[in-house]
């Protein structure tokens, strides 16, 4: 198991390093000068090469991409162009933020989409199964957008129930901070509560006209049990698979869903970057999200192996 | 009986309590601020909170008349060279170290030669500062420069504390110190920005609010939502589209006016080879395009009747708006016939501009106005920072961008339009205009300055490097329990006179 992981991260090292190289190649493809855009309005030449040459903009392409790389395996990530702070600091102020909107939208699409689905299997082509498979579709071509500003309307301003928008950090206020993330966690978790209840649905047929489900319901096994203990935990193993694809919709959800309720985590801080050309913040969190999204399909693999005792014992 | 009692004076001390409550403010802003120095900064928003953080040598009243702030007096010597300013007495800096000549000397010396300094242009005319005495200040200037009063009373002139300067350095940012109202509290990028009131500040008896909270948020739609749902208490730039549901909501303030900015189309004249096409070369394409526009229908269908129309750098209700040359009305004929006598049918056109929906809905219809005076316009829609570069690097035929304006008329023409302006993206060059607008930056007479900037205006309506189009408002929305709030064509929130009711 262990040579399993090291194995598994070993692979990792290659990807990050392909996508690093992605990442800074793409950068100096966009059109758009970062300096310009730093220097305002008056363009001051004597600033601009100053600039240019404290951020080494002038040095070679492979040259910058070596220093940057050597820099960021010391665990330096550079400097923002825009607000002078360590890229580091914002990576690490910014994380928690959307670490704990993932963690909500991703226990509002389970706690909707893997009942509805397991309901709809077992109803299927009842009236429950038609309209859970109505709810999945509309929940998956409602864009996020269109949705967080008809929340806000309704709920912050006709209702006032809720605030439109901000961020209180969890541990400095948890239930403020929570009020202030249920809206958008319900809206990014919306779009992945329809996924998962069409996964869980066709993985529960699936195992549902299984044999052994047959074999159970012959011994005399209470429904209930048929369906919780014995379908939903084989059908549970391709949605554990499909919970870290989620993770990487979740990342790009949140950088709209972030934009809308102006919450100040990852999505919020590339996009801003991406318009300021802020190159150093940009290569940061696409090389923090890179890293994000191999460890969740580590986890997610790891979990699948614990769950799965055919696959443990072929290791 | 004693409970009764005991209720009752606990009611009259919570009501004597009431008025000392902490008024907070929360300011919703468009865009983030940048670095928080005003060495460094170069966002507009980021003046905003300086406003509130950082006061100035001297400030601009809503008639744009300079009007003392840290200096309380000051005049030009004969030829214009140097002026003398006085310094306001017992003046604190947020740290509690005093503010006197020799913070001046320092923060305008920094300015000047901090190597990440963006305030050198706008201090290139000083030759050198000096204390005169310890509330008195110098300015020697290497030639006369008039407009070096509206420089300081912007960022060029905030007055920082050089304790926290020397020891922060090009990092004073993370913590400004300075002798505005409010002093700095927390910063959390793309979030907030706090401040706390002064309590040592020179004009506190004029403060009423306690805290103010900076939030950036840049849907329009949502800023205005978060407003009436109570999360804030004041917005900036409101949306043009949302003025009139604002204006009809009894529990919100509305507040509006025309800034000294400009919304114009940069046209290469001469700016590498892309100049090289008949709309650069020959002026009169450029006044028929201009002709054809209907600058009244833009502002009614753009900006709901919130902007003005123009043809100069200044708005027509600026003293330094030429009325000889009033804003054009739409004349498709005359344009019509100014093509033809340039010898083409139909004058292709590829127009850069930014892709917001309002720039793009504006020169969608600029396209079909002109179209009927024979230009194909092709609209490339580009975002803010590439739209800049390609400008810049005159990678374009026409580029629409937009200019926030300065108080001194300097500000918006001299860079864009001189031979070696730091902005002339146009390339335009023309010695008679040169020699013009400089000798309006040397004069200390408005009348002598008026002139020139009337006679520039003439030639550039004329050989129209830059088509103005016109000159958008500034619009907040307020709850109307806050009083007070003046505004200002700079766009600008001043906090002095600012009250927060219950």
């Amino acid at each position: 198991m262990y040579t399993y992981i090291a194995k598994r991260l070993l692979v990792a090292i290659p990807t990050l390093l392909i996508i690093s190289v992605f990442v800074f190649s793409l950068q100096k493809l966009l059109p758009g000068d970062p300096i310009l855009a730093m220097a305002g309005e008056e363009r001051d030449p004597e600033v601009i090469e100053y600039l240019r040459e404290k951020y080494r903009l002038n040095d070679p392409v492979p040259y910058q991409y070596v220093s940057w790389l050597g820099s960021v395996l010391k665990g330096d990530l550079g400097i923002s162009l825009r607000t002078n702070q360590p890229v580091l600091e914002l990576v690490a102020e910014k994380l928690p933020v959307t670490i704990q909107l993932a963690i909500m939208s991703m226990i509002f699409a389970f706690v909707i989409g893997v009942p509805m689905g397991i309901l709809a299997a077992v109803k299927k082509n009842t009236v429950f199964d038609y309209l859970a498979n109505l709810i999945a579709l509309s929940g998956l071509s409602i864009p996020n957008f269109w949705l967080g500003i008809m929340l806000i309307l309704l709920v912050s301003v006709k209702l006032g129930w809720l605030p439109a928008s901000g961020y209180e950090p969890f541990f400095s206020n948890p239930l403020r901070s929570i009020e202030t993330m249920l809206m958008p966690s319900f809206v990014l978790g919306n779009a992945l509560a329809a996924t998962l209840m069409r996964h869980t649905r066709s993985a529960m047929l699936s195992v549902l006209s299984a044999d052994y489900i047959r074999t159970a319901r012959a011994k005399g096994l209470s429904e209930r049990s048929v369906v919780l203990e014995h379908s939903f935990r084989n059908a549970v193993l391709p949605i554990v698979t499909l919970s870290a694809l989620l993770f990487g919709e979740l990342l790009a959800g949140a950088v709209l869903t972030e934009q809308i309720f102006t919450i100040p985590g990852f999505g919020k801080l590339i996009v801003d970057a991406v318009f300021n050309r802020d190159y150093a913040v940009v290569q940061g969190v696409v090389l923090c999200t890179a890293i994000g999204f191999i460890l969740m399909n580590l986890l997610a693999d790891i979990v699948y192996v614990l769950l799965n005792p055919r696959i443990r014992a072929a290791l | 009986m004693k409970t009764a009692n005991f209720a009752t004076s606990l009611l009259a001390s919570a009501l004597i309590a009431l008025p000392a409550f902490a008024a907070e403010l929360k300011i919703g802003l468009q865009d983030d601020a940048d670095v928080l120095d005003p060495a460094q900064s170069r966002t507009f928003v980021g003046r905003i909170v300086y406003t509130a953080m950082c006061d100035k040598l001297v400030d601009v009243t809503p008639d744009l008349k300079i009007v003392p702030q840290l200096a309380t007096a000051w005049n030009w010597s004969g030829d214009g060279k140097v002026l003398t300013m006085k310094l306001r007495e017992g003046v604190k800096f947020h740290d509690e170290t005093p503010l006197n000549a020799e913070a001046v000397v320092a923060t305008i010396e920094r300015n000047m030669t901090l190597p990440e300094s963006r305030r050198k242009s706008e201090l290139a005319s000083v030759e050198k500062v000096e204390a005169a005495a310890p509330y008195e200040v110098k300015f020697t200037l290497k030639s006369p420069d008039v407009t070096l009063l509206a420089q300081l009373s912007d960022r060029a002139g905030m007055i920082v504390s050089p304790k926290a300067a020397k020891e922060l350095g090009a990092n004073f940012g993370s913590h400004p110190v300075c002798a505005g109202p409010f002093k700095f509290v927390e910063r959390v990028q793309q979030d907030r920005i706090v401040l706390e009131k002064f309590g040592d500040y020179w004009n506190k008896d004029h403060i009423f609010i306690d805290k103010v909270t900076y939030l950036p948020i840049p849907d329009t739609t949502v800023r205005l939502a978060n407003l009436r749902s109570g999360d804030l208490d004041m917005i900036e730039r409101l949306a043009a589209t949302d003025a009139a549901s604002v204006k009809e909501d009894a529990s919100l303030t509305y507040a509006d006016v025309v800034n000294i900015g400009y919304m114009a189309l940069y046209a290469n004249i001469a700016n590498g080879p892309r100049a090289d096409n008949p709309f650069g070369k020959d002026k009169r394409l450029r006044q028929a395009f201009s002709l054809a526009i209907d600058r009244d229908a833009l502002n009614q269908i753009v900006y709901e009747g919130t902007a003005v129309g123009g043809n100069q750098p200044f708005p027509p209700n600026s003293p330094w708006f030429s009325k000889d040359i009033p804003v054009p009305a739409r004349d498709l004929d005359k344009a019509k016939a100014l093509v033809k006598e340039a010898g083409f049918d139909r004058v292709p056109v590829e127009m850069q501009i930014p892709n917001n929906p309002v720039a793009a809905q504006m020169m969608q219809i600029v396209q079909s106005m002109v179209a009927e005076a024979g230009f194909d316009v092709s609209l490339k829609s580009t975002e803010f920072a590439t739209l800049l570069s390609e400008q810049t690097a005159g990678n374009y035929q026409l580029s629409r961008s937009d200019w926030s304006g300065r108080v001194d008329p300097d500000g918006n023409i001299h860079q864009f339009i001189t031979c070696k302006g730091g902005i002339n993206d146009t390339k335009y060059c023309n010695p008679e205009v040169d020699k013009l607008l400089n000798e309006a930056r040397a004069s200390t007479d408005d009348a002598v300055r008026k002139q020139k900037y009337d006679a520039a205006a003439v030639i550039l309506n004329d050989d129209m490097p830059i088509i103005y189009l016109g000159h958008q408002s500034w619009i907040w929305a307020l709850h109307k329990n806050i009083t007070g709030f003046i505004p200002s064509p700079d766009g600008m929130i001043r906090l002095a006179g600012v009250k927060k009711a219950g």
